[in-house]
């Protein structure tokens, strides 16, 4: 069902997030479910592909979306104790996230575009330092809760005292930097942009069209949506269903998407608050991220 | 037939074919094609039997060992096959069989040019010094054997000879690698001074009597010896070099299997022998594993010949192989004994996992080489569409290198991350914090691999050609796919049973003294590994698997849905102007970010020369050329200054060498008084 749950619901968040940014913006801004037309409207498109591509940039929408909802089955959304998986794992989780990447990145690279070229580079460089601080913040968690699958997390932190949440806060602060970091969202990306001098994520999938395009708009919606997921039920873990029962699960269901939206529009403020980065400052929050796990992986252990 | 045949007699059958192989084509070194075949025909029946008599010993079979006394004394012609020279003597045998497959194809374009006969002489040299070393079981007989491999393997870098550049790299190689055998005589010396013999049961029984200091001193001798052979920073410096000179397939077994050696004799040396080993040992191991594992991935990111980004990648595996090590080591001297085999464990997984994919990786470098005649990476492109099956094969070693699920990689990786994180909360702050850097290392390491092959593979097979001799090639001989093709699989297989691998490895280390005892600390639940502490269990057949339905469901429902859709074929877009293949990004411009990112390690510089058409009016460029280069640290600051003194002294002692006869006759006698002097105290 989880399967089904997230490509369901991403593209809600991406026009929250759109729809709160063009408020601050002094917007009207377009209407919250306008990424869901806006995939539909790929779907229908017919399709260009570039003469010099290759079966890495026609199979690599297939795989990278397969992940993105595989994922959505592998972290705990609804309850932390019914469907864990042993695909749950820490370690698992954050590769298969770098398998998507890389398939991303090469596509990117496929057709010989310049700028492809360019965003691949930017991307792995960005996602090679992310995977430190994105691990270590994950695994202060992990020792608190003795185990590294992400569903017993879910569950432990769920039962902790407010003294010993202490350390948690900071590896909080380094998991936000590594989720804007591997979602393209400022400081170190823009999400609304074409300006070569700057887009990574848009310059990768540029010569991608209609239901290519389609795929891979929703997988990084999914993207999104999972980190933020993890965000909220890995480091605030209230809320979630104890057993089976369709009006627990409807509960946790409202409570998962209340607690996204409060993350969605904490997103959306940051966004307008802050100015995208240079991109040779980005290693440094990114340094500042893995040391920040490291200080409270120390607090903790 | 093959049944009947004992452990003990396949392997002397592997060393006879390995012989037979050697002489054979010296024999026949006017005669290419024949010597070629005979060669690595001897080669592969060589390695089944290889691999017969390792997994003979590995699934339960005896220990065998045969010693035969020589009229040189000390010297014995002892060997001895435990599980831990069958593993070895199996990841060795599993390399050189799709090895020499592959090389059935990759010598003919040498036919003509170099001779296939001397090629086949040391190639099957080479294998029969890397079995005996990993069985070896005294130290005068394992230093001769020691010497006949790295002298064979001396041999294959410097095949190519009419190469300038190829002899060079066999000196220096030459040079460390003596070097470093220089550090393991003596470290065998020091073992005999304490414990009375050069056979290496009697210094494990004897070695508690080995007085602390002389422990230490073994160590560092033993570090900086096999540490040589083993390519870690900053001893390494004849590594990249050495290893893309030699032929491909030999490169393959080089990097693949030969450092490996070193690892070998690190644990006969630092666990089998010194049980209670000190606790510094271990933090110095993982301090260099970890050193070695970051920096040798950010030396790759700044290559762009093909064979040297892989040689620099393969001191960064040996680095992760250091890291599991070193933990094991940490976790013996603490005495948490089921630790320290999960440490060990997750070395050996990686040493064969990284044999496995860095001779794939090797191997479709040379079939791309051998089309393109050039080892630039900037002059080549769109090989996908000439080569379809190397570009297929190379994605999945870049796959399994980078350490992506499910490929093989991951599972050895996973291993040494939990080894690592074990480590955590077990000891005092300053050790848990090693423990926590080498970790960290470990993380950015996984990342930068990934941004190094997403380039590798990039620049070399996809966008459009960029030159001539990449639009023009052609796909390899089948016997090269076919080599290629069985470490594709293995890297597959092995990642899908990583569980059931990790079980024969468990039983591996529980063969060493000290280990039988010990709770395995791995289990195998339905398809999965999971740790016996219960911290963390993953199944990558269930990545596979999923990972494959749902991709292929998703293929499958956007077809129906979109079925009716045209798809039309275009021009990558342009921005209106005429797109060439100059225009995409190189392998150069695509690490550039990293490295300027990282130049307090790599220290990059950039020299930009301009010539203007006139002198005076500095408005019209007429050659413009930028030259990026990556500061070579080790010779600067360490082998340029070693070199100096080296020089130095000599020049100094070149003051008694005056060529007087009387002179040297004073020589004698002074050195004489001096012996009898010595005596009579």
């Amino acid at each position: 069902m989880q399967l089904l749950l997230v490509p369901a619901l991403s593209p809600l968040f991406i026009g929250i997030v759109r729809r709160v940014k063009a408020r601050l913006q002094n917007r009207v801004g377009a209407r919250v479910t306008q990424p869901y037309r806006d995939i539909l409207k790929l779907f229908r498109k017919d399709e260009v592909v570039s003469a010099d591509a290759s079966w890495i940039f026609s199979s690599a929408p297939y795989l990278i979306f397969a992940v993105s909802i595989l994922l959505g089955a592998s972290i705990p959304l609804l309850s932390a104790h019914l469907t864990a998986t042993v695909l749950g794992d820490l370690l698992t989780v954050v590769y298969v996230i770098a398998l998507s990447t890389f398939f991303l990145a090469l596509a990117g690279m496929d057709t010989g575009n310049a700028f492809g070229g360019f965003g691949s580079s930017r991307e792995m460089t960005v996602a090679a330092l992310t995977e430190g601080g994105l691990i270590f913040s994950l695994l202060a968690l992990a020792f608190t809760a003795h185990s590294s699958n992400l569903f017993v997390i879910a569950g432990a932190i769920s039962s902790l005292s407010l003294l010993a949440f202490t350390p948690i806060i900071l590896a909080f602060v380094a998991f936000v930097i590594a989720l804007l970091a591997e979602t393209g969202r400022f400081p170190f990306d823009n999400p609304a942009t074409h300006l070569e001098l700057t887009m990574i994520h848009e310059a990768m999938i540029l010569e991608y069209s209609g239901k290519k395009l389609a795929l891979m708009e929703w997988a990084a919606a999914n993207k999104f949506m999972l980190f933020l997921a993890l965000g909220a039920n890995l480091f605030f873990p209230w809320g979630l269903a104890a057993s089976a029962s369709p009006p627990a699960l409807i509960l946790a269901l409202g409570a998962l998407v209340f607690k996204l939206l409060v993350f969605c529009v904490l997103v959306a403020l940051l966004e307008s608050s802050l100015a995208k980065f240079r991109f040779f400052r980005l290693p440094d929050l990114l340094f500042m991220s893995f040391i920040l796990s490291l200080i409270a992986l120390s607090l903790i252990v | 037939m093959f049944t009947a045949v004992s452990a003990q007699s396949s392997f002397f059958l592997a060393l006879l074919f390995l012989g037979l192989g050697s002489l054979g084509s010296a024999c026949l070194w006017k005669k290419d094609a024949a010597a070629n075949w005979w060669g690595n025909l001897c080669a592969i029946t060589a390695s089944v039997f290889g691999l017969l008599s390792a997994i003979r010993v590995l699934l339960g079979g005896a220990a065998f060992s045969l010693a035969a006394d020589s009229p040189l004394g000390a010297l014995s012609f002892s060997f001895t096959v435990d599980k831990l020279s069958a593993f070895f003597i199996f990841v060795i045998s599993l390399i050189a069989l799709p090895a020499s497959i592959y090389g059935l194809g990759y010598v003919k374009h040498y036919y003509g040019r170099y001779s296939p006969g001397v090629l086949g002489f040391f190639y099957n040299l080479f294998l029969a010094g890397l079995f005996l070393v990993v069985s070896a079981d005294n130290a005068l007989f394992f230093l001769t054997v020691w010497e006949i491999m790295s002298l064979a393997s001396y041999f294959l870098v410097i095949f190519e000879h009419r190469e300038p550049d190829n002899i060079s790299a066999g000196t220096r190689y030459f040079i460390m690698t003596h070097a470093g055998t220089a550090c393991i005589i003596l470290a065998f010396l020091v073992l005999y001074r304490f414990t009375g013999s050069f056979e290496f049961d009697v210094i494990r029984e004897n070695f508690a009597a080995v007085p602390a200091y002389a422990k230490n001193i073994v160590f560092l001798l033993t570090l900086a010896g096999f540490g040589t052979k083993a390519g870690i920073i900053p001893l390494h410096i004849w590594l990249p070099s050495a290893h893309p000179a030699a032929p491909t397939h030999v490169s393959a077994l080089m990097s693949g299997v030969m450092i490996k050696t070193g690892i070998y004799m690190f644990i006969r040396i630092l666990i089998d022998f010194s049980p209670g080993a000190p606790l510094w040992w271990g933090i110095a191991v993982l301090l260099i594993g970890a050193a070695s594992s970051l920096f040798g991935v950010l030396y790759a990111l700044t290559e762009h010949d093909i064979k040297k980004l892989l040689a620099y990648h393969s001191i960064e595996n040996i680095g992760i192989i250091l890291l599991g090590l070193g933990s094991a080591l940490v976790f013996w001297a603490a005495g948490a004994e089921s630790l320290a085999m999960l440490g060990l464990i997750a070395a050996l997984f990686h040493t064969l996992n990284h044999a496995v994919f860095k001779a794939l990786l090797f191997l479709g470098a040379g079939s791309v080489i051998s089309q393109t005649r050039t080892r630039n990476m900037e002059e080549y492109g769109g090989l996908i569409r000439t080569m379809p099956y190397t570009a297929a094969l190379f994605l999945t070693g870049s796959l399994a290198i980078s350490a992506l699920p499910p490929f093989n990689g991951f599972a050895s990786e996973w291993l040494t991350f939990q080894s690592l994180f074990s480590g955590f909360g077990s000891f005092g702050r300053s050790v848990a914090g090693v423990f926590a850097l080498s970790a960290g290392a470990l993380a950015f390491t996984g990342g930068l691999a990934a941004a190094c092959f997403v380039k590798a593979f990039g620049a070399t097979f996809l966008a459009r050609p960029r030159s001539v001799e990449a639009a023009r090639s052609r796909e390899s001989a089948p016997s090269m796919v076919l080599g290629m093709g069985v470490l594709a699989l293995l890297t597959l297989v092995i990642g899908i049973f990583s569980g059931v691998v990790s079980r024969v490895l468990s039983v591996v280390v529980a063969d060493r003294p000290g280990f039988s005892t010990v709770p395995v600390p791995v289990s195998v639940p339905a398809a999965s590994l999971s740790l016996g502490s219960g911290f963390a269990a993953m199944s990558l057949p269930l990545v596979f698997v999923s990972l494959a339905a749902v991709s292929a469901l998703v293929a499958f429902l956007t077809y129906l849905a979109t079925a009716g859709r045209r798809v039309k074929i275009g021009r990558t877009w342009d921005c209106g102007t005429d797109l060439t293949p100059r225009m995409e990004i190189t392998a150069t411009g695509f690490s550039r970010s990293l490295i300027s990112i990282f130049r307090g390690i790599l220290k990059p510089s950039k020299q930009t020369t301009i010539e203007y058409r006139d002198a005076d009016s500095r408005f019209f460029p007429q050659t413009r050329s930028v030259k990026l280069e990556i500061k070579d640290v080790y010779s600067a600051y360490f082998y340029r200054p070693v070199e100096r003194l080296t020089m130095a002294l000599a020049a100094q002692i070149k003051k008694i060498q005056c060529g007087n006869v009387n002179a040297y006759i004073v020589y004698l006698f002074a050195a004489l008084i001096a012996l009898l002097v010595w005596a009579v105290i």
